[in-house]
């Protein structure tokens, strides 16, 4: 492992008109970690999860994903706002997937699958739709290529997410509450794939409710509220024996 | 028993007596089941009694009609196929065609437009919506057969210096030309707003989606947002084609003469039969409208994948 973290947050702020969203926000992740975001809605760990592919821009502070400022270019004294083409070429190795999904409901699961492999890298449409399979195979839905979303489960439909992300074979794989939408019985086969996942070395950040996941998986977890981080460390630590009031107040909620 | 004596009278009979055995509850339902409903079904007096007098009044209708002198049935029938009517309903659908496909394509411009950034761009998409289609588009058609008199010469260069070139208004003097155009230009300014409505209906995740999956805004149009508004935008924009294949018949405003309605009253000048050639346009606008709503109906099909109530069998 090199010495360039993975993700680098230093003192990251964010505001949506007068509403200071993401307060001084510092954390890193390294190669091969997984970093779980817990804490109440609203306290920025969505936004500061968008932040890192660009979705959402920063306003202060400076976030890099290997070493790499994200969505601007340092020269000399002066940054400069990159051009959409290049804020894409940064997001080619940063998988996300989403709360509600957002499958491409106009297009069947391996067609899901294999667009941005085609449309950003070029790739065959054979030589996608093989590694689609593959992918598909992986995440439990080898028999599910010719489904249209619609025709899916939640869970199976997250799979297909997680999968349409990996396509891209992404170094960082951002989850933004991936199974907060499912049916209680759907949340354990998304989960499974996830384990899988962090078990293979990818790098993650997971924004959750999932505790049980955080506490198996995570190699470090971030408490956050009201948009500055309150603390973090060992998920079996933090989970177990809590410093901080609100860090107790919102687990006993939860737990 | 509620039913009164008299409902066993119509034929009812049989069903009662004979279902418990046999239809009714028998493979299905374990003993558990309840008991089958064999109600005797509403009856509708009025629907009926409707229904008859509507028929009636159709039947007496066609019945005078055909024996109306005014109709001249047989010049109907005389000129329903002649060439010069033919030719003209060639000329209508061309108009319909051309006006439509400039009308789509400046339409996705203005809708692309109005949802720029860029506040003049926006103001200016506005301003255009605004102004053709807040007039007539009668008025309008006049206004463009009379632009080749306000603007004799055509000039291209710098305001108040010596032109580039400059050339001679050819454009509005075509009067095809001049109906395309002012078709189209109407048009334009009802279908951005009906490509608008498609855009946006289409959820902000699938373009954040695309995005995360680093397509670029082009290719997040044209593979994902497109494609899903067409299911939004196809049904009115059908029938923006059929009312257009109508409008046509306004080009008489120019004017234009050439086209279905405007050769059938020509001919009727010259023959005095008047009714004849309007049933003679009428049954060509029918058979046009009647044949663009089948086809809108299969391209309707077509765009509603992946959503409503396909099987999931497509490999």
């Amino acid at each position: 492992m090199n010495g360039t973290p993975m993700v680098h947050a230093d003192r990251v702020s964010k505001s949506f008109g007068s509403n200071r969203v993401l307060k001084s926000i510092s954390l890193t992740v390294n190669t091969g970690e997984v970093l779980c975001l817990v804490g109440p809605s609203g306290s920025g760990k969505s936004t500061f999860l968008r932040c890192i592919n660009h979705l959402e821009r920063v306003d202060a502070g400076r976030l890099s994903v290997e070493g790499q400022l994200v969505g601007y270019r340092q020269k000399g004294e002066k940054l400069y706002e990159l051009r959409p083409r290049e804020a894409a070429f940064q997001r080619r190795e940063i998988g996300m997937v989403f709360q509600r999904f957002n499958l491409f409901p106009h297009l069947t699961a391996l067609e899901n699958i294999i667009q941005a492999p085609m449309r950003v890298k070029g790739m065959s449409k054979a030589k996608a739709s093989k590694r689609a399979v593959e992918l598909m195979e992986r995440v439990g839905l080898g028999d599910k290529a010719g489904h249209y979303p619609a025709h899916l489960s939640g869970g199976q439909q997250q799979r297909v997410a997680i999968a349409r992300a990996l396509a891209m074979d992404p170094k960082l794989m951002l989850f933004d509450e991936p199974t907060s939408a499912l049916d209680p019985e759907l949340v354990g086969e998304v989960l499974d794939v996830m384990k899988e996942l962090a078990s293979t070395g990818m790098t993650m950040i997971v924004v959750t409710h999932e505790m049980g996941f955080a506490r198996e998986v995570a190699d470090s977890l971030v408490f956050m509220d009201g948009g500055v981080v309150v603390e973090s460390g060992n998920p079996r630590e933090v989970l177990s024996n809590p410093q901080h009031g609100r860090t107790k107040a919102f687990l006993s909620k939860v737990l | 028993m509620l039913n009164t004596p008299g409902q066993d009278a119509p034929g009812q009979g049989a069903p009662g007596q004979g279902a418990p055995a046999v239809a009714g509850s028998g493979p299905l339902a374990a003993d558990q089941e309840g008991e089958a409903i064999k109600a005797i079904p509403l009856r509708h007096p009025w629907r009926v009694l409707v229904a008859v007098v509507l028929v009636l009044m159709l039947a007496v209708f066609v019945l005078d009609a055909a024996q109306r002198e005014d109709f001249g049935w047989a010049d109907v029938g005389k000129y329903v196929f002649d060439k010069r009517i033919s030719q003209a309903a060639l000329v209508t659908l061309q108009l319909t065609v051309y006006a439509m496909v400039i009308a789509i394509v400046l339409g996705l411009l203005l809708a692309i437009m109005r949802l720029s950034p860029n506040p003049v761009v926006k103001s200016v998409a506005w301003l255009y919506i605004w102004i053709f289609r807040g007039t007539p588009v009668y008025v309008q058609l006049v206004f463009w057969g009379i632009v080749s008199l306000i603007y004799p010469v055509l000039t291209i260069g710098v305001p108040f210096m010596a032109p580039w070139v400059s050339f001679h208004n050819d454009i509005f003097t075509n009067l095809f030309v001049t109906a395309v155009i002012g078709l189209a230009l109407n048009e334009a300014a009802y279908m951005s707003e009906i490509v608008r409505a498609g855009l946006l209906s289409v959820d902000e995740g699938q373009e954040e989606a695309s995005r995360a999956l680093a397509m670029s805004w082009g290719q997040t149009m044209r593979f994902v947002v497109v494609p899903q508004a067409m299911r939004i935008i196809i049904p009115p924009t059908g029938n923006e084609v059929i009312s257009m294949l109508k409008t046509t018949s306004l080009v008489a405003a120019i004017p234009l003469s050439i086209d279905l309605y405007g050769v059938s009253r020509g001919i009727s000048a010259v023959t005095f039969t008047p009714v004849p050639l309007l049933i003679v346009a009428s049954l060509w606008y029918l058979l046009f409208t009647s044949v663009l709503m089948v086809g809108q109906h299969f391209i309707e099909k077509r765009f509603a994948r992946g959503s409503g109530q396909r099987k999931a069998d497509k490999q």
